[in-house]
């Protein structure tokens, strides 16, 4: 697709990185607000689908590489299966790291309370693994379209 | 009455998804159908869980003394809407590889299998 | 750590955390995909097997998850459980059973017969995937994680048909086809899990089982489970899906399609047997399952006739003896409430059914199989272009006549057990429905008579001169298969007895499924 008009390019050099922010914060608040993993990385991922628009496919594929992205895929996904086995002393899932002084590993209140965002065992560490994933979905679900739609209209116009 | 509101609101919604679905030959369309029974289901989860003049389920800072509305549905609604990502997301692209195979993407063509 | 505590969830986890390292490894080696996935699915298939002995032994067992201890399903004094649950008897151990040789073979067979596409570690993945929804339908003891498990086997299944389809259309119209179906039944699925858990706040099978009072919404959502749970099984009115989706896939995955059905067909039993049990109108609901029956099998077979297409006139065959299923274990629901009439027949009535799942997954995983060789081999699929291939391709032509045999119920094979359970106990219930079975099985061994002669016999045909016998890991998926057939063809009455009985009792009787979970309350 082609790229859009200088005022675009320029808005989108400002927000871009306020929007990746912000998903960050979702993710890794998600234990005490509402948001988490999956939330957190659409966001992100609809700032990549800014880029995208933009900037036109074939100028965005120098800076958003579809095998990084696919690599974290694959990163977040074996995190999240390695986080579920390494409770299995136990039972599988089950959450090692709460009320232990480790990691997120203060004893969460009962009831109403200011947060504490240490609080939650291994629960942050999924949705960061998730969050990971899905942005990293995002973008390779939207590069992988966008080459396709260009393939097509190069047979289009040929 | 005034409470019925969504239930009715979702019964339009799978109306309207399943008609899309049987009349429209635009795959695209087709695709739009399901997005539209998936909307539909999701709005029926999440409406299971309410309770009159309760506020949202979460402890950080919230005010003393109030009722909350159930968490297990919007779980549930959660799960269901990554799900349908995934589904949009795969119904499109095999769209997309019919119409680099077949030129056109109206039903009434794309019936190579038949019998 | 105590291991056997918890192999239910490691059958599930191994093949998970195998599909996600299948694509990192495929950066580095391409031949190591292929074989870490065939080590995973032997390591399921032997912890299914050491898991099935253990519930033949003991009993039922349930597994929690991120609980204090495996089998604590009401923690500090609640009355119904909270955490998500396996729950595996003897039914679903013999579901589990069938899913782990079948995905096993598939994935030892795939090893030569997909080398020549690309993108072959994204295939391994979704096998590996695929194979852990089927699992997961199986084992769970939850309604949700059902749902959950039914998207990702659908959502796998459609990506695997659609493989092909870079290169040409037909997969890519076939999986749309599938997606379509198999949204809107998993879309179905949903709603009825919410109407149950409007009704009740309960999410799990057997907390739902002892709660159930068949009120209206009951009704309602009984409606809408039966006819979509049977429509991603493949029943007549809705079985459109299937000659395309099972003649474009590659073949292996066209055997593993086989068994994600029958894992829905599995889930509609569990529903209607376990979850409703006696409280609804058994002969109504028993009757409307026998009318799907009788329509998949007739149907199936009459459609078969007709086909050109090897691979389609199997698909039509396999809608066809799911209609058997239907009908055997219909009949066994028609007479749940009479004691009497479910000693004399019902209970055998549901033995064949049952038992008739396992030998459909073998034979038509081997016929479909054999299809797959003659593919590779020649590059069609269209009858009328092949012919003489018996000369070239030996082995191949006997697994295809064992196959040929066991569909069409000739005694040897293990065909002939299960048909023979369905006509004795259908014929008591009622003559005309055993009569109509015993006639859509002699069309089945017409059409199957059709192929052999079309495909293997007859002069050799110039144009297939360098055709060869498939290579080696091709030949053994289909021998051990083979072996699997007639063994249970001659010793029926041992798989009977140990394995089909225990299943169906544990389906009849619904309070050995609730105590295990709630107690026995």
């Amino acid at each position: 697709m082609k790229e859009m008009s200088r005022i675009v390019k320029t808005v989108t050099n400002f927000v871009y990185g306020f929007i990746i922010i912000f998903g960050f914060y979702i993710i890794a608040h998600g234990h005490l607000t509402p948001g988490g993993g999956f939330q957190g990385g659409a966001v992100v991922g609809s700032a990549f689908a800014l880029l995208l628009v933009s900037y036109g496919s074939l100028n965005s594929n120098k800076f958003l590489k579809k095998d990084i992205f696919s690599l974290f895929e694959n990163f977040g996904l074996t995190l999240f299966i390695v986080l579920g086995f390494s409770g299995l002393g136990i039972t599988f899932f089950y959450n090692f790291l709460a009320n232990s002084g480790s990691w997120f590993g203060d004893a969460a209140v009962i009831g109403i309370n200011p947060g504490d965002m240490n609080t939650g065992g291994v629960i942050p560490l999924m949705n960061i693994a998730v969050g990971l994933e899905v942005l990293s979905a995002f973008g390779v679900i939207l590069l992988t379209m966008a080459r396709g739609a260009e393939f097509t209209k190069k047979k289009e116009n040929s | 009455m005034i409470g019925n509101l969504p239930y009715i609101a979702v019964a339009i919604f799978i109306g309207l998804g399943i008609y899309t679905l049987m009349f429209k030959k635009n795959l695209i369309k087709i695709a739009i159908g399901v997005c539209l029974i998936e909307n539909g289901v999701n709005l029926f989860l999440i409406t299971l869980g309410y309770k009159k003049g309760a506020i949202a389920p979460i402890y950080t800072q919230a005010p003393s003394g109030q009722a909350m509305v159930l968490p297990t549905p919007q779980a549930l609604t959660l799960t269901s809407i990554v799900i349908g990502i995934a589904t949009t997301a795969l119904i499109l692209s095999v769209a997309m590889m019919i119409y680099k195979h077949y030129g056109t993407l109206d039903t009434d063509q794309v019936r190579r299998l038949r019998g | 750590m105590n291991l056997s505590n918890h192999i239910p969830i490691l059958i599930i986890a191994i093949p998970l955390l195998a599909a996600f390292l299948v694509p990192l490894i495929g950066r580095i080696n391409k031949k190591a995909t292929g074989i870490l996935t065939t080590l995973a699915l032997s390591v399921s298939l032997i912890f299914t097997i050491a898991l099935a002995v253990k519930i033949l032994t003991v009993g039922p067992q349930v597994y929690v998850f991120g609980a204090t201890s495996p089998s604590l399903t009401l923690p500090s004094g609640l009355k119904f459980p909270i955490r998500i649950m396996l729950q595996i008897d003897a039914m679903s151990i013999f579901m589990g059973l069938i899913t782990a040789v079948i995905s096993f073979f598939g994935a030892i067979y795939s090893l030569s017969f997909i080398k020549k596409y690309d993108g072959v570690d994204k295939y391994y993945s979704l096998l590996l995937l695929l194979t852990v929804g089927m699992f997961g339908m199986e084992f769970t003891g939850d309604i949700f994680n059902f749902f959950v498990f039914l998207e990702i086997a659908s959502i796998a299944s459609v990506a695997l048909i659609s493989f092909r389809g870079v290169d040409y259309g037909e997969p890519a119209e076939a999986g749309f086809k599938y997606m379509m179906v198999s949204s809107i039944s998993a879309l179905m699925v949903l709603f009825a899990v919410g109407i149950f858990y409007g009704q009740y706040d309960l999410l799990n099978f057997a907390a739902i089982a002892s709660m159930i009072k068949y009120s209206q919404l009951d009704k309602i959502a009984l409606g809408l489970l039966i006819p979509v749970l049977a429509m991603k099984a493949g029943a007549v009115p809705m079985h459109m899906w299937t000659p395309d989706a099972y003649s474009e896939a590659p073949a292996p995955i066209t055997m593993i399609l086989v068994a994600a059905s029958q894992a829905s067909l599995y889930a509609l039993f569990r529903i209607v047997f376990s979850l409703y049990n006696i409280s609804l109108n058994a002969l109504t609901v028993g009757w409307i399952i026998i009318i799907f029956g009788l329509l998949s099998m007739f149907i199936g077979v009459t459609m078969a006739i007709v086909q050109k297409d090897i691979k389609r006139l199997m698909a039509y065959h396999a809608v066809s003896q799911t209609g058997y299923m239907l009908l055997g274990v219909g009949v066994g629901l028609a007479v749940l409430a009479n004691p009497v009439a479910l000693q004399k027949y019902g209970i055998t009535a549901m033995e064949g059914g049952i038992f008739h799942i396992m030998n459909h997954a073998m034979y038509k995983g081997l016929l479909f199989l054999t299809a797959g060789a003659l593919f590779f081999r020649t590059g069609t699929r269209d009858l009328n272009k092949m012919g003489g291939l018996a000369h070239y391709m030996k082995y191949t032509t006997i697994f295809f006549i064992i196959g040929a045999a066991a569909i069409a119920g000739l005694p040897p094979f293990n065909g002939f057990a299960s048909k023979l359970l369905i006509y004795e106990s259908v014929y008591r219930f009622n003559p005309l429905l055993s009569i109509i079975a015993m006639v859509v099985s002699i069309l089945t061994l017409a059409s199957f008579v059709k192929v052999f002669h079309s495909a293997f016999l007859g002069p050799k045909l110039p144009q297939f001169k360098e055709v060869k016998e498939v290579p080696r890991s091709m030949v053994f998926a289909m021998a051990v298969l083979s072996c699997i057939i007639i063994f249970f063809g001659l010793f029926p009455d041992l798989i009977v007895k140990n394995l089909v009985h225990p299943a169906v009792m544990s389906l009849i009787e619904q309070l050995q499924y609730t105590g295990t979970v709630l107690g026995g309350m």
